[in-house]
């Protein structure tokens, strides 16, 4: 396979977004009729390089080569004319319309101005026999299920006559039964001379369904291997990476009486499947805990059920040994809880209010009088706030959108650590941010457990986890698998606990 | 008997531009847009369709320069909205009160009049009898009898539903209304459906204006259409822009409105008060279709 000229060759790309070198120099090769995993964390850069790839991004540098030929992909256009296709994680389908409708949209079989309903059964039929993708020609996307919306866009692309199908995150969405199926669909495909890449971050995925695997790790390539060479362990060290980071003075002040605590917590996800097994945490004051873990093992339920949002099947939550598992999130905070959520855009802040804004969004009723604010008291709280952790901003009463990642995630911090909560949920805090930005997160952290706060530090990043933590609990298909101390834990075993294999410690 | 019969036939008449409106504001909507210019455009319409008629002394005449006119708003609405991006409600809203300064502004400086303008001489659309349909009982005389737009618009109706469902355009339009995104992605040029469908909009509202005021009456009045333009965006509501569910809510409102009138003029109820009745049917109606619908919803898991 090494000898042939490889399907697609992107050679040396780049691609910066304001404040994060999303893809540095990558230089990525999909051999013809291989099914090839790309995995890394998010943020990571490999839905960024497959956006390039599929023309919905421009590289600021570097080559692409499709069959050893240079190609400029400049639009989706050109890309699906070249013979790709992409299957976004959200779908790209229309409710209403039946199926065969949807697979031959924009290039239906007509019969004069109609639209030939017979001859678009047909194609769907066929290509579904052909691939071993049935789906009801007839039914409403509306009325299937979402392993079947996403088989019919797959029957889009092959439609389109797509010789490469790049599918993001396609398991994530479906039920174990039906990633079984999606399995059985990829190697139906190359055996029908198609090219497959699919993005994840599941490294038994990898294993079960790939030929080859590339690592990505924040923007660049860690490694391509054939993934018969590759192991559950050895994946995951090169997901989280090898390197380890300068060690931070942590101060030698034993941690004190429990703080945080979670009682046999059960919880189900979005799909209703059990996302969350009877876990049992703890967390002291002046200590950190860093629950490590391959995303998607319930991590994001873990963060929800502990900040309020998500209702637990079962188990309890409590604070500071007051039990606070029908709590809602504003009872929690006045409890003395403070979050930094997972998606400082979306989840963290408010873009388009001003920093002010988003600094006293948690406090707002202190700073007003009947139902005003005393603005005097907000600019006097919001600047020292500002002052107080370095936010650099032109004017505090900018439009949040207008900061980088990284001053963006300095104005959470403050606010969430401006008030000395007694305890803090931190889920990936420095995902994304250069290094200068997560430096400073981390310090934070720390301090925050000088002081004697409860921090539990949800991350995929290994280095952060070993370098902060004080206790490691590793998570894997939502149970807590091994619970270590971060003096005694090595790479090693965390690696196997990572993968699901228990440790021999 | 009679009474019936003459509601029945007041009905199919009244009825006929707020389904024209509604199939305007339909396809507005099948492409993503809530049309509220409707009135404006149906407005302008009837007073083109006055005019057309009267100068050129032929209903047709008249007719064409409604459609026209009705495109002409609906291109100007398009522009702004598709192109400029406003706001769809304030453009809307902009329209409408445009068409209304505008056609009372031209009534007082070319006729020096500020109520009805009924120039002698002008020529309505006529009625179309079919032979041998008034010798059936009951339906004959209601069907018979009318102006020949009632009749297109049912055929209009059919076809409207024919494009939705049947064609491929059709198909492109449902695409573009329900997830533009989706549309875009497998190459639909969304844009130009869209303006498309208002242009067909502004034809749409065209005929309307002309059936108002050369199809019962020959005259324009200073804001005749009150209010039928958003009696036709609430039928669409009703019918979720489906062409034979919006056509029946416009039925039903058509209806009512056919009721205040012989309420006025039979029972001596002030027309103040039966006004109010097709309104008040709308507020009725729509609250039970979205009660219905809150009580069908999915469940959620």
């Amino acid at each position: 396979m090494a000898e042939a000229v490889p399907l697609v060759r992107m050679e040396e790309i780049s691609k910066a977004f304001p404040g994060v070198l999303a893809n540095d120099r990558i230089t990525f090769e999909v051999a013809d009729g291989e099914i090839h995993a790309l995995v890394g964390e998010n943020g990571a850069g490999k839905t960024t390089l497959m956006r390039i790839l599929y023309g919905l991004e421009r590289a600021d540098a570097g080559r692409i080569y499709w069959s050893g030929r240079p190609v400029a992909i400049q639009s989706t256009e050109d890309a699906i004319h070249l013979g790709i296709g992409m299957v976004h994680q959200r779908f790209q389908l229309v409710p209403s319309l039946t199926a065969a409708e949807s697979v031959t949209l924009g290039q239906e079989p007509r019969r004069g101005v109609f639209f030939d309903r017979a001859r678009a059964r047909a194609v769907v039929q066929e290509l579904g026999a052909r691939f071993g993708l049935a789906v009801n020609p007839g039914a409403r996307i509306a009325e299937l299920s979402v392993g079947e919306q996403q088989r019919v866009e797959i029957l889009k692309l092959l439609y389109r006559q797509a010789r490469l199908l790049v599918l993001d995150e396609p398991t994530t969405v479906l039920t174990p039964q039906e990633v079984a199926q999606l399995y059985e669909v990829l190697r139906r495909l190359v055996a029908e001379g198609r090219t497959v890449i699919f993005i994840t971050h599941k490294l038994a995925e990898v294993l079960a369904a790939s030929d080859r695997v590339t690592v990505l790790r924040r923007g660049c390539v860690v490694g391509t291997l054939p993934t018969r060479e590759a192991t559950g362990e050895g994946l995951a060290r090169m997901i989280v990476g090898e390197t380890m980071p300068a060690i931070l003075a942590r101060g030698g002040e034993p941690p004190g009486p429990p703080m945080l605590r979670l009682e046999r917590v059960s919880a189900a996800d979005d799909r209703g499947l059990p996302a969350l097994v009877e876990i049992t945490l703890e967390v002291r004051r002046g200590e950190i805990l860093g629950i490590a873990g391959v995303e998607g093992n319930g991590q994001k339920e873990l963060v929800e059920v502990a900040t309020g949002v998500r209702r637990p099947t079962s188990g309890r939550f409590l604070l500071n040994g007051q039990d606070l598992t029908r709590a809602d999130v504003a009872a929690r905070r006045r409890a003395g809880l403070a979050v930094i959520p997972e998606d400082r855009y979306t989840e963290g802040l408010s873009l388009p209010m001003t920093i002010e804004d988003n600094l006293i969004a948690t406090r707002y009723r202190a700073l007003a009088t009947r139902g005003v604010l005393r603005m005097v008291a907000v600019r006097a709280e919001s600047a020292a706030l500002m002052r107080r952790f370095d936010v650099r901003a032109p004017h505090p009463r900018v439009s949040a959108r207008t900061l980088s990642g990284g001053n963006l995630q300095r104005v959470v911090v403050a606010r969430e650590l401006g008030g000395e909560p007694a305890a803090l949920i931190a889920a990936h805090p420095t995902r994304g941010l250069d290094i200068a930005a997560a430096r400073f997160v981390h310090q934070q952290l720390l301090e925050m457990r000088t002081r004697g706060g409860a921090v539990l530090l949800i991350s995929a990043d290994l280095d952060e986890i070993m370098a902060l933590a004080d206790r490691i609990g590793v998570l894997f298909a939502g149970r807590i698998v091994g619970e270590l101390s971060a003096a005694a834990a090595t790479r090693e075993q965390l690696g196997l606990l990572m993968a699901g294999r228990s440790a021999t410690a | 008997m009679q009474a019936f019969t003459d509601l029945a036939f007041a009905t199919l008449r009244l009825t006929t531009p707020i389904i024209l409106a509604a199939l305007a504001g339909l396809l507005s909507q099948q492409v993503g847009l809530i049309n509220i210019a409707l009135e404006g455009m149906m407005l302008a319409a009837a007073f083109a369709a006055v005019l057309g008629a009267f100068y050129a002394q032929h209903a047709l005449v008249g007719v064409v320069a409604a459609v026209v006119t009705g495109m002409l708003v609906a291109l100007v609405f398009a522009v702004f909205v598709l192109r400029f991006r406003a706001n769809l409600i304030v453009a809307g809203l902009a329209a409408n009160i445009l068409a209304l300064g505008g056609t009372g502004y031209l009534l007082q400086v070319l006729y020096q009049t500020r109520g009805a303008f009924a120039p002698p001489g002008l020529r309505g659309l006529g009625t179309v009898h079919i032979p041998g349909l008034s010798q059936i009982p009951i339906l004959g005389p209601i069907l018979d009898g009318h102006s020949p737009l009632v009749y297109v618009t049912w055929v209009l109706v059919i076809l409207t539903s024919i494009f939705l469902n049947r064609t491929v355009t059709g198909l492109r339009v449902r695409a573009v209304g329900e997830q533009a995104e989706a549309a875009t992605t497998v190459g639909i040029p969304a844009r130009r459906l869209q303006y498309g469908m208002l242009l067909a909009a502004g034809g749409l509202c065209g005929l309307a204006g002309a059936q108002m005021s050369l199809g019962n009456l020959q005259l324009f009045v200073y804001n005749m259409t009150n209010g039928r333009g958003f009696m036709a965006l609430a039928a669409v509501f009703f019918g979720q822009a489906q062409p034979w569910a919006t056509t029946l809510g416009s039925v039903v409102f058509g209806f009512f409105d056919a009721l205040q009138i012989r309420l006025q003029t039979t029972v001596g109820v002030p027309p103040q008060i039966t006004q109010i009745l097709p309104f008040l049917s709308i507020v009725v109606v729509l609250t039970w279709v979205s009660w219905r619908r809150y009580r069908a919803r999915p469940v959620a898991a």
